[in-house]
């Protein structure tokens, strides 16, 4: 397999006035052609912001301080403004939380479609782009006539799959998914699983699927990574991670999830919170809420240690 | 479905009749001017249940089909189209407003947002004492024990540090603490929580759903659980309605509505339910559909569109809520 994507020492920093907020700190990450990666992790321990960093989208006053991003072997961190922009929607696509927020409201869907294909593909005919967002909509399961129609018109469902279509109408290999499900519906985000799970395979993707729900990482992705203030705690393939999570934080995070299938009377819950990323704890991130806190663990921050391409950063495993 | 007799049943303690709310469409002023006929979102359209003492009943369904509206009647937030909401035999609708404003200290909610729920300018300690000082004019420092004393039992702690923070102060699961404890403060009998943990991170949420399974208990509650989220409601209900536009489709004991689905609309929602563990990856799709607008909802059973198991009667009679085995009420002609 080749590595379309690899992340080394990575870390972005946002200057606030009560001081650095380190959002990404050190991370490592590759990406295989073709596999789903699952990121996971609360609110605030970065995952979202190292998306946004693999398309340089990081807002003012964040910044990438250190490390590399190298897709197909460029570095993304060190390329210049036009350099990455025939790199967002040609090469790497992004889709956001709320596709209400993301979609123009004032254009309809038809115009939408060929507005992106007309600017990164310059001399294409219009009648050739709106047959091209024809065939779009097709793939998604959206009849053509919508094309259309205005984004308030639509459902949250279909507005979530327009948002993938015009994602991939410029047939990009990498899709950065950034809590695509999360503002829908139970049954709209199975369907919308299902047919991301499609096109996965129709358009050859490779998919980082960031999110905060577990049970959607379960269902689509093939490895998973497990982000927790700031740094990678874990990483490894989607089986191993839930049937053996070796990292404290991914234990205590999978049994503090609802699951319906498992006849579970109690959810263990775990204490404390997550850390002050301005000042974040000396030594491992987790241990102050860790239960087997060690005294290495205050003072040094873990190394990772491998097993059959399962790394984990926790001292008990060294 | 259940009828009047029901009400003299005195273990419920709330009984819900029939319960319809029709918001009326806002139109533009030419439309007025025509006097064309007004249309009506069907936001509750006839929900009957009713919910014993110490029950936790848990409401459950997709956005817009009407268990927030549901949640909001019960407590008389919203004026009723029709039907009735019975609370120890006695129909809220009855009171007056005076009445009313006494029975809300038995009658409390906790909203989903605590963001919103909670103002940005006032001291924790102080909203949490907020209710008291409206319902029975105690004392100032003796609300002020009170709030002490229930920021401990929902976990505010060390209280008296925690009582002069204010919301922006806090985190996400601090604040949702703080909304509970107001809603506990006058010792209320009965709570609708309305998605109390949709907005929570996955710690947090288990926090808090362990802690009101944990209040409930020791404040005697008893909850409507309102929630779209059906792996959680099962670590806190009894029983569940599932709601399908503005209807219940299915009720009854969890664990029977969960191993033994019967209406097929509940079917497709457990299935779509996204288990935490690569094991039970689903492998068959999911029905394709969304859930109509409930301005013009389908005739006769509201899910035969998508229903892979509809007859041609379902497009044309509606079905009723029956109870096909003790405690077990479907709402299907299969």
């Amino acid at each position: 397999m080749a590595r379309i994507l690899e992340i080394e020492d990575l870390s972005v920093h946002f200057p606030i006035n009560i001081g650095t907020v380190r959002a990404v700190e050190g991370v490592d990450l590759q990406l295989e052609q073709g596999e789903v990666m699952g990121l996971v992790g609360e609110s605030g321990c970065g995952k979202s912001t190292l998306g946004f960093s693999i398309l340089r989208l990081l807002r003012p006053p964040g910044e990438i301080v250190g490390g590399r991003i190298l897709y197909h072997g460029q570095d993304i961190v060190r390329m210049g403004e036009k350099e990455i922009l025939s790199l967002r929607g040609n090469r790497i696509a992004m889709i956001f939380q709320d596709p209400l927020t993301s979609l123009n409201p004032l254009f309809r869907i038809d115009k939408q479609f060929i507005e992106t294909l007309l600017t990164h593909e310059k001399g294409l005919a219009k009648g050739e782009a709106f047959n091209r967002a024809e065939k779009m909509l097709e793939d998604l399961g959206i009849s053509p006539e919508r094309l259309l129609e205005y984004p308030h018109q639509m459902s949250g469902g279909m507005r979530q799959r327009i948002m993938i279509g015009l994602g991939l109408i410029l047939n990009p290999d990498l899709l950065i998914a950034d809590e695509p499900t999360t503002s829908l519906d139970v049954i709209v985000e199975a369907q919308f699983l299902d047919l991301l799970n499609g096109l996965r395979r129709q358009y050859d993707l490779t998919i980082l699927l960031i999110t905060h729900n577990l049970g959607n990482v379960a269902q689509l992705a093939d490895r998973i990574t497990v982000m927790y203030g700031g740094s990678i705690a874990e990483v490894g393939p989607a089986e191993a991670i839930f049937e053996n999570p070796l990292h404290p934080y991914t234990q205590g995070l999978l049994s503090s999830i609802p699951n319906i299938k498992l006849d579970q009377p109690k959810l263990v819950t775990m204490p404390g919170s997550p850390p002050d990323l301005v000042n974040p704890p000396q030594g491992c991130v987790f241990h102050p809420r860790c239960s087997h806190t060690m005294d290495i663990c205050r003072h040094e921050k873990p190394y990772v240690s491998k097993e059959d391409g399962h790394l984990v950063r926790c001292w008990m495993y060294r | 479905m259940l009828d009047v007799q029901v009400i003299e049943n005195m273990e419920e303690l709330l009984t819900v009749n029939n319960l319809k709310k029709h918001f009326p469409l806002q139109k533009g002023f030419i439309d007025n001017l025509l006097a064309k006929e007004k249309g009506f979102v069907r936001a509750v359209d006839g929900v009957s249940f009713s919910i014993k003492k110490g029950e936790v009943l848990g409401l459950v369904g997709e956005s817009g089909c009407g268990k927030t509206t549901t949640g909001r009647l019960i407590l008389r937030l919203l004026e009723p189209t029709s039907g009735d909401v019975f609370y120890n035999g006695k129909s809220i609708f009855s009171y007056s407003k005076k009445e009313m404003e006494g029975m809300r200290e038995k009658l409390q909610i906790i909203f989903q947002d605590p963001y919103a729920s909670l103002s940005p300018r006032m001291a924790i300690g102080k909203a949490i004492g907020h209710p008291l000082a409206i319902h029975n004019h105690k004392p100032k420092a003796e609300v002020e024990q009170i709030s002490l004393e229930i920021m401990e039992k929902v976990g505010l702690t060390p209280a008296s540090f925690l009582f002069k923070k204010y919301p922006h102060q806090l985190s996400g699961g601090q604040r949702q603490r703080v909304v509970i404890a107001r809603a506990l403060v006058t010792n209320p009998e009965f709570v609708v929580a309305d998605e109390p943990i949709a907005m929570a991170d996955v710690s947090v949420r288990a926090m808090i759903l362990e802690l009101m399974v944990q209040l409930k208990e020791e404040f005697d509650l008893t909850y409507l659980f309102i929630t779209h989220d059906l792996a959680t409601s099962k670590y806190i209900c009894d029983r569940v309605a599932i709601m399908y536009l503005g209807k219940i489709v299915e009720m009854g004991p969890l664990e029977e509505v969960f191993k033994n689905p019967i209406h097929p609309y509940t079917g497709t929602l457990l299935a779509a339910v996204p288990v935490p563990d690569p094991k039970y990856r689903r492998t068959y799709p999911i029905p394709k559909g969304e859930i109509p607008s409930p301005i013009n909802p389908p005739p006769g059973c509201r899910f035969h569109p998508r229903c892979a198991s509809a007859k041609s009667m379902c497009s044309i009679h509606e079905p009723e809520l029956v109870e096909v085995h003790s405690g077990h009420w479907v709402a299907c002609f299969e």
